[in-house]
């Protein structure tokens, strides 16, 4: 059994799974059922000054017979008395002392506030901090949320006044609606935070009833635009996130957030360079149960790659992520059928056909009809391989024998006659 | 005699054993259903289906909650595409091709999908197809089965004025009166054959065409009989869709007595559902081991019978029913007599004895006691009929030679399709020759070239012969396409 335990910018928790601030940490009975389960911290639902709730407040993405592979919220910070929340983290930092319990924060943009808050919050006993740069909807409008994760001086002052009088570590949770992400995690860090989080949610608009024609979720005939999360938002948070682990300037820690469902995609945040993960949307659809597989499968994946411990795999591919211009243009691989897995369902030939570089035609073995391709054509594109339901019925094939990379960033570098002719 | 009038069961339990073997999928069902299908390009489903469905595109209209257009992409290529959906061995065409089957055995259920589509647009009375702008040209068919529906259906979508005749008092043919209960009650094909009355279809039920009228007692008697010849000049063209005949003969002894039936008059009887009216045996022997010797053992098991046999003279190996029809024989309890050729029906006090030489080379004699004989050992061919049509010629086995492109007969203005060409076969295979007949009948009238959908196999042109070559790792039984199954007939 590998070690799980970690220590994020110096919070210990047992594993590196942590419930993000949202329902699933609204209030301490919920957040004590959740260490029951397993759950290695907590991030509280975002604390601040009260509010109103909307009813209708949740709308989701389906695919097909899938349920909500995405979702959208439009709640606000918790709507729940400061004090009573207050109360509770104390409470339940006492009965679960090895769990890591983080409060985030979000206030009006007043440096008296953030210092007041502050203030009585870490009373609590709490573990560390978590500043909400990040809700897109609602309290952005009144200036507070993304309104200061959007702007980096914001992002680097608040961190600041936050950092006078804080005397736990400070987690700066990111907003994904940024056209660069850099700009942001590097002001989180000049502010003097000890860690970043991200991805908070996304701008957008779930859907219109087209019987209606009201978007998603209707409150009282209107919508308004939600924070999206949830399985789709992954591939997003994982490029926020290596992003950051490649940027020399940011050398804090990253808690990696955004459509974690299982081991596999936390072992995929780790790699990139998260130190620990979040989890809101797949514990608002299945429970708290999830954690046992993923403490689980977690456990045995490091057993059987033989690391001894979890923080071993921090980072390992980020060495792997580079820009386009760095990549081997001599690189060729062909798409091959394997005729004894193929199911002859002609998707690859289609989507070659209307979707890529017409070279997938039809061979008759045994009589049968089989698809085939062109290696002369095949650019390798990976397309038919994706689209192909058959184990092992596509199989990309490498034909260079890798002894002659070149990157366009050589090409581009040489003297122009090199790269006349062919 | 002691053949009972009655089933011993009561009527809640027979209308349990009569329950859809297919049912109906839910909502949920449907979308999870109609989701697992991925949508094949130039799909082995849609080639394996007869009248050539666009599978793919029906099951994606149903995921995208599109139901009117999923079940007009249905009609459009099959207007019988309810019955079908309910009676078509799907196991030897569409879902026996499906990639999912290869795939992990578990093929989409096509043919429960396409019922969810059809019973959509069945139940809310909602027309897909529309008739033709009238064209001056009226036609006659005589049989409402599945060909002549067909058949009419895309006349009608061409401006053609069609009658169909049929010597039944309700449409469907066989449809309606050969259909397992379990597969389908007569309430659908006689929906459907409404849907395309709503065309413009005019129906003469109860109305027998007489073909041999050159003698006086088969001159037309009666308002309900109708001459050949009367037909011929009332019609620019005629398409035969009258099916097959009465079940064969056995030619033994006793084969008269009180007591053995013919399986289509059965089953007929079962039709009605009046289930305390049909006669049945306490102990059912069954002459025949094709698809409708299934259906009969089946059904009389189903109403009540305590033990029924299936007596057949050859091998369990030469069965001709489909393997699921055996499956589903075998799970209803019937009892097998394998190479065992009848020789003689005697009666005796308790009932009846069906005696047989055994084909196992002993040529020991067995009797079957029993109170009830099923004959199902095929239909005739209706010989005395057709031979008297003028110019149309018949086969060695008497089935109408036809153009297999345009099934129009050697005699130029007639047309025919279904059981009567192809000597029986399913359904769905006459309702694609109803199509093709009615292509070839427009033609000859009107010299105009039709598609209708799934005429032809949607085929990829391109077979490269010269592509680069990778020689096959050796084949693990690479999946058989049903259409190299080899349809086997009904009978
Ligand atoms: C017992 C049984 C069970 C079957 N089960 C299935 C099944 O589960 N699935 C499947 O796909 N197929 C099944 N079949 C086969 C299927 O029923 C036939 O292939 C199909 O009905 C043939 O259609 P058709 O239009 O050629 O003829 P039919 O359906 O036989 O229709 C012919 C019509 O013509 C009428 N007719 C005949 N002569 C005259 C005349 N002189 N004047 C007026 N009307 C006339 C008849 O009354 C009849 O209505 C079964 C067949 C049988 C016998
Ligand atoms: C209903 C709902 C409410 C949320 N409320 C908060 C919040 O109060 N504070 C916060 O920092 N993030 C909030 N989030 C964002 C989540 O903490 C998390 O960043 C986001 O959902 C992405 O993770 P996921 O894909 O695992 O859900 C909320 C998300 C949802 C769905
Ligand atoms: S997509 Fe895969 S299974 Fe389908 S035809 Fe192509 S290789 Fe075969
Ligand atoms: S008509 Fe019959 S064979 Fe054709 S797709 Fe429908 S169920 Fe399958
Ligand atoms: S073969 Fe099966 S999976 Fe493919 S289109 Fe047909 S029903 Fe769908």
């Amino acid at each position: 059994m590998a070690d799980l335990s970690v220590n994020f910018a110096g919070i210990k928790s047992p594993n590196p799974f942590w419930l993000a601030s949202a329902p699933p940490t609204n209030m301490g009975s919920m957040v004590e059922r959740a260490f029951e389960a397993g759950w290695g911290g907590a991030v509280w639902k975002t604390l601040g000054e009260p509010i109103v709730n909307v009813c209708s407040r949740l709308a989701s993405l389906d695919n097909g017979a899938n349920r909500m592979i995405g979702l959208n919220n439009i709640e606000l910070i918790t709507d729940r008395p400061l004090d009573v929340n207050l109360k509770e983290i104390y409470e339940c930092k006492k009965k679960y002392p090895n769990n890591a319990v983080i409060v985030s924060l979000m206030v009006e943009s007043k440096r008296e506030a953030w210092h007041e808050i502050v203030k009585k919050a870490q009373d609590t006993g709490a573990d560390g901090f978590e500043l909400n740069f990040g809700c897109p909807h609602g309290m952005s409008e009144r200036g507070m949320g993304a309104a200061m994760g959007q702007v980096p001086e914001y992002t680097c002052m608040v961190t600041e006044w936050v950092k006078e009088v804080s005397n736990l570590p400070v987690i700066v949770k990111l907003t994904p609606n940024v056209t660069n992400i850099v700009p942001p995690g590097r002001a989180a860090a000049k502010g003097g935070a000890d860690a970043v989080s991200l991805i908070n949610t996304i701008n957008s608009v779930m859907g219109v009833d087209i019987d209606s024609m009201i978007p998603y979720p209707n409150v009282n005939g209107m919508a308004a635009h939600g924070g999206y999360c949830g399985t789709a938002v992954k591939p997003i948070a994982l490029n926020m996130v290596s992003e950051l682990a490649r940027d020399a300037e940011i050398n804090i820690p990253i808690s990696g957030i955004g459509g974690i469902n299982t081991w596999r995609d936390a072992v995929e945040f780790l790699l990139l360079g998260a130190s620990n993960v979040q989890v809101c949307t797949a514990v608002m659809h299945y429970g708290y149960r999830i954690i046992e597989d993923m403490i689980d499968g977690l456990n045995n994946y490091l057993d059987e790659k033989g690391f001894a411990s979890v923080n071993d795999i921090v980072g390992l591919s980020v060495p792997r992520v580079t820009d386009w211009g760095a990549l081997d243009l001599n690189y060729k691989t062909v798409a091959r059928v394997n005729f004894e897995n193929c199911i002859r369902c002609n998707l690859c030939h289609i989507a070659c056909e209307d979707g890529a570089h017409q070279c997938i035609d039809f061979t008759e073995v045994n009589g049968l009809r089989y698809p085939i391709v062109d290696e002369q054509e095949c650019v390798g594109c990976n397309l038919c391989y994706l689209v192909c339901p058959a184990p092992g019925a596509i199989s990309m094939v490498r034909l260079d024998d890798g002894s002659n990379p070149t990157t366009w960033r050589d090409l581009t570098s040489r003297p122009p006659e090199t790269m006349t002719g062919d | 005699m002691s053949l009972i009038h009655d089933s011993p069961l009561n009527i809640e339990q027979i209308e349990r054993n009569f329950r859809d073997i297919a049912p109906a999928l839910n909502e949920a069902e449907a979308v999870l259903e109609s989701n697992r299908c991925i949508y094949c390009y130039d799909a082995p489903c849609t080639r394996a289906c007869p009248t050539h469905i666009d599978v793919p595109s029906f099951i994606k209209k149903i995921a995208s909650g599109n139901l009117l257009g999923s079940a007009r992409v249905i009609f459009d290529a099959n207007p019988i595409g309810a019955t079908c959906a309910r009676v078509c061995p799907v196991e030897v065409l569409c879902e026996g091709a499906c990639v999912e089957k290869t795939l992990m055995d578990k093929p989409i259920e096509i043919g429960r999908l396409q019922r969810y589509a059809t019973d959509f647009v069945m139940q809310n009375e909602r027309g897909v197809l529309t008739a033709g702008t009238p064209n001056g040209k009226s036609v006659g068919i005589i049989g409402s089965g599945p060909a002549g529906l067909s058949c009419a259906a895309y006349l009608a979508r061409l401006g053609y004025a069609i009658t169909i005749y049929d010597k039944k008092p309700l449409p469907g043919g066989l449809d309606t009166y050969g259909m397992a209960e379990y597969k389908m009650s007569q309430i659908v094909s006689v929906d459907e054959a409404r849907q395309i009355e709503r065309l413009g279809v005019k129906f003469r039920l109860n109305t027998e065409i007489i073909s041999n009228t050159k003698t006086e007692d088969r001159k037309p008697k009666t308002e309900n009989q109708v001459s050949f010849e009367d037909l011929q000049s009332r019609h620019d063209a005629i398409f035969l869709a009258i099916g097959l005949g009465a079940t064969n003969k056995l030619n033994i002894e006793g084969e008269n007595l009180n007591g053995v039936i013919d399986a289509l008059d059965f089953i007929e009887r079962i039709k009605t559902r009046d289930w305390k009216s049909i006669p049945l045996g306490r102990i059912v022997a069954i002459i025949g081991a094709g698809n409708t010797a299934v259906d009969a053992v089946t059904q009389a098991k189903r109403l009540g019978a305590e033990r029924v046999f299936m007596v057949y003279r050859k091998t369990a190996k030469e069965m001709p029913a489909y393997e699921y029809e055996y499956e589903l024989a075998k799970k209803d309890g019937v009892e097998f007599v394998w190479q065992a050729a009848p020789i003689a029906i005697l009666s005796g006090e308790n009932g009846l004895s069906l005696r047989c030489e055994k084909t196992d080379g002993s040529n020991q004699v067995i009797e079957i006691a029993c109170d009830m004989i099923i004959k199902a050992i095929g239909q005739q061919k209706q010989h005395s009929f057709l031979s008297q049509i003028p110019d149309v010629r018949l086969d060695e086995k008497g089935r109408i030679i036809v153009n297999t492109e345009t099934m129009q007969t050697t005699n130029p203005r007639i047309f025919a399709g279904g059981d009567c060409v192809n000597g029986g076969r399913e359904a769905v295979d006459a309702a694609q020759t109803g199509k093709l007949a009615a292509q070839g009948i427009h033609f000859n009238l009107m010299g105009e070239q039709v598609e209708f959908a799934g005429a032809k196999i949607p085929f990829i042109e391109k077979i490269h012969g010269e592509m680069p070559a990778i020689t096959p790792a050796a084949f693990d039984e690479p999946a058989i396409p049903a259409e190299d199954l080899g349809v086997k007939s009904y009978g």
